[in-house]
């Protein structure tokens, strides 16, 4: 009798299935990290996906789009399973996914199993997700974290002086790609990183890790992000640490920037490099800020938006106009939308934005330094625009490839 | 505890063939084999294997949680990092999209050889275990669960770290790709259905009756001269191969693995599973596994269709199985149980207890 209605509710459960049948309306899924370390990021991405819902519209020719939002927690398989649910029970025909670096990786190698959908990159920063064997109908529209960390190295090296840093970061992909990107710059500029502490991401007790921070160095960077960086920001100055700090892409930003309590007061005049500068005069810039502002009343957002926001923002603005373009037009495993990702330039808040061969975005950098607005709010302050920033950050291809793929010791500090 | 009692005439040397196997008697397990048999021609993809499929692997995981705790009194709550370890062999020995790691061996290779370090591992993880009873046991399986995710999160040798492994490569024999909805289903069906017989049939192997008895009362099997120790190691050891058995499954259905797959909630998982399902039969743990994903899967759209914060659906989840466990403490199998006994009183009071 039990395996009978065991029956039962495997039956009723099919007939649900039966609910989700295609329609006139264009499935679009969406995966941000809603749960664990990450959620604070997530939860800004979703507002700057929103925000180019209010400014763009939804309504693409005679169609309309359809969202379906899931969470995840920034590891790859919650990534992965995600994606599968939005594909397999709510039959989307597009991905706006992921959000972070090792979810980007392995959603990429999940979307050569799907060759017939299209994935667009929300926010993801691994440069192996596009660098290493990409596919085909994988498109990001973001630079990956060592594209943002260019500028940084020359700006500490030859304004701010410093000769010798040491690092500290979240040990996992994106992380090591940002490294990447400030180590190839700052010791192709001369200087050195004498020591580079990974912890885990999720880490609460950073007492080692300051504990075994070098004093003989000139400044610490760090590559810290959501819960990990306000907790390390505590204890550090609970610890009463003095040191210069330069800043990654996701540690300088409004998700660190906006929080509560006085830690992230030490931040203060921190160099830092990203995708976007927070007081930027260019008017896109000004009136993407002005548009997520007006999407969210102020208790329910950040002064600014972040660069999370900022990345879904972009991904899904390729999206609706390349949709646009091709009057939604899904047949021939999407061949057209597909043909139109690849080519379109997008004018980004963050500035324009083209697609390599690869379908990795190169586009526009930002050298940063940390201002307090004198009401008690931080914001990073434009030092330095760097236009047309590739993946091999202006390296030969050939000589790019050689110094290997970001991990805890590469690159070697030297110059290349 | 009662259960052993109902074992007794099953030993008996002229046992009839149904009470060997009561499931052949019984219409309702008939009906549930052949609904598992035809599913494919019901069943969309996303069911087929998102749901059904997750739940029989899921099943087969918390099966030898269900058969170390059901049968041996000891709860392990390292179950899921056996079945994870298998995947991370399955990943490593095999073919993966990370050439540097995986040694490229072909699946009929790399697959036993998982199985086997697998086994190995939780039977080791089982002799440290043995040596303590109750709620140190559940500590020192905890602790090699915690241990286990921390050491795949920071080692990149072999586990590849945070990144973990992907693209693993599934098998492809006899023109089939195994990995596609259809096939896929029935690997996954057959292995559990084997995983289900081997321990219906050795709870009622001498081995498995000492076992019992070694549960129930330690010190009257040792005085009886069994070897207490080595009857719980063999335990763990066969548990641990049913484990690893599903952890392969598992590995192929996602075709990738990293430290979140063998997180220590995904461990907890597993006993919530087995708690809910209920631990004294077999079938429990699918049952659990199949409340377990519909839960997981649905509670957050349910939620929204409520018009509540989806964010919360954790909270559906727990008050999910807060519920099942307020009512029951012997999960769905034990309501069950008491609705048969219920039955059985009122009319004539017959053998309502058929089960092994």
């Amino acid at each position: 009798m039990l395996k009978g209605s065991v029956g039962l509710i495997a039956l009723g459960s099919l007939l649900l299935s039966g609910a989700a049948v295609a329609q006139e309306k264009i499935k679009v899924g969406v995966t941000a990290t809603l749960e664990g370390t990450y959620t604070v990021l997530g939860e800004d991405g979703i507002r700057g996906f929103q925000t180019a819902l209010n400014t763009l519209g939804k309504k693409v020719g005679d169609k309309e789009l359809e969202f379906v939002i899931a969470s995840t927690d920034a590891t790859p398989d919650s990534a992965v399973r995600a994606v599968r649910k939005l594909i397999e029970q709510d039959k989307v025909q597009i991905l706006l996914s992921p959000l972070s670096g090792d979810e980007g990786i392995a959603v990429k190698n999940f979307a050569k199993t799907r060759p017939e959908l299209t994935f667009i990159n929300a926010a993801s920063g691994a440069q192996e997700t596009t660098y290493v064997d990409p596919a085909p109908n994988f498109f990001r529209y973001n630079m990956d974290g060592a594209q943002w960390q260019t500028g940084l190295g020359k700006y500490a090296y030859d304004t701010k002086g410093y000769r010798k840093i040491a690092t500290v970061g979240e040990d996992y992909s994106f992380i090591y790609t940002q490294v990447f990107g400030l180590v190839l710059e700052f010791c192709g500029a001369g200087g050195q990183v004498t020591n580079r502490q990974w912890v885990p991401l999720g880490t609460k007790d950073f007492a080692s890790v300051i504990a075994a921070l070098p004093d003989d160095v000139d400044a610490i960077y760090l590559g810290l992000g959501g819960a990990d960086a306000v907790n390390f920001l505590n204890q550090y100055q609970q610890a009463g640490g003095k040191a210069h700090l330069m800043g990654g892409s996701i540690m300088i930003d409004q998700t660190i920037l906006s929080s509560k309590g006085s830690a992230k007061n030490a931040l203060i005049g921190t160099i830092a490099a990203s995708g976007q500068a927070d007081t930027w005069e260019d008017p896109g810039w000004q009136k993407f800020v002005k548009a997520y502002q007006d999407s969210f009343p102020p208790n329910k957002r950040f002064p600014s938006p972040s660069l999370l926001a900022t990345n879904y923002y972009g991904s899904t603005m390729a999206l609706i106009l390349a949709l646009r373009q091709v009057n939604g037009d899904l047949s021939n495993n999407q061949a057209k939308l597909k043909e139109a990702l690849a080519k379109i330039e997008l004018d980004a808040p963050n500035g324009k934005i083209k697609l390599d061969s690869n379908r990795q975005a190169i586009g526009t950098n930002f050298v940063t330094e940390v201002v307090d607005d004198g009401k008690g709010a931080l914001f990073s302050k434009v030092v330095k625009v760097i236009p047309n920033v590739n993946q091999t950050l202006g390296y030969d291809p050939a000589v790019f490839a050689k110094i290997g793929l970001p991990s805890r010791t590469v690159p070697e500090c030297k110059k290349y | 505890m009662s259960l052993t009692q109902l074992h007794a005439p099953a030993t008996a040397v002229e046992r009839p063939r149904f009470r060997a196997w009561p499931e052949l008697n019984n219409p309702a397990a008939w009906l549930v084999a052949l609904i598992l048999l035809i599913m494919p021609l019901i069943a969309s993809g996303f069911f087929l294997i998102e749901i059904f499929g997750t739940t029989l692997i899921l099943g087969i995981i918390a099966l030898s949680l269900m058969f170390l705790a059901g049968y041996g009194g000891m709860v392990s709550l390292m179950q899921l990092t056996i079945a994870g370890f298998a995947g991370y062999m399955v990943a490593v020995f095999g073919v993966s999209g990370n050439a540097n790691i995986s040694l490229g061996w072909p699946w009929w290779l790399a697959t036993p050889m998982a199985l086997v370090l697998a086994t190995i591992f939780g039977t080791l993880g089982g002799a440290l275990a043995v040596r303590t009873e109750g709620i140190y046991t559940i500590m020192i399986t905890l602790a090699i669960g915690a241990a286990f995710y921390y050491f795949t999160n920071q080692n990149w040798a072999i586990f590849n770290g945070h990144t973990g492994i992907n693209t693993v490569a599934t098998p492809h024999v006899l023109g089939i790709d195994w990995r596609s909805d259809i096939p896929f289903y029935y690997l996954i069906l057959a292995v559990a259905a084997l995983c289900y017989f081997a321990v219906q049939y050795v709870s009622r192997a001498p081995f498995g009756l000492a076992l019992q008895g070694v549960r129930d009362n330690a010190r009257r099997m040792a005085a009886l001269g069994f070897n207490v120790n080595a009857h719980r190691v063999a335990a763990y050891a066969f548990a641990s191969f049913i484990a690893g058995l599903g952890g392969v499954l598992q590995v192929w259905n996602y075709r990738q693995i990293s430290p979140g797959s063998v997180g220590v909630e995904r461990c907890i998982d597993i006993l919530i599973i087995a708690v809910v399902g209920g631990i004294t039969r077999p079938i429990g743990p699918f049952i659990g596994a199949l409340i377990f994903v519909i839960l997981r899967t649905f509670a957050l759209d349910v939620l929204i269709k409520f018009g509540l914060d989806g964010n919360r659906f954790r909270l559906l989840i727990g008050l999910g199985f807060l519920a099942i466990v307020f009512w029951s403490s012997d999960g769905v199998i034990g309501l069950w149980e008491r609705w048969r006994r219920r039955q059985a009183r009122s009319p004539s009071s017959t053998a309502g207890s058929r089960h092994g």
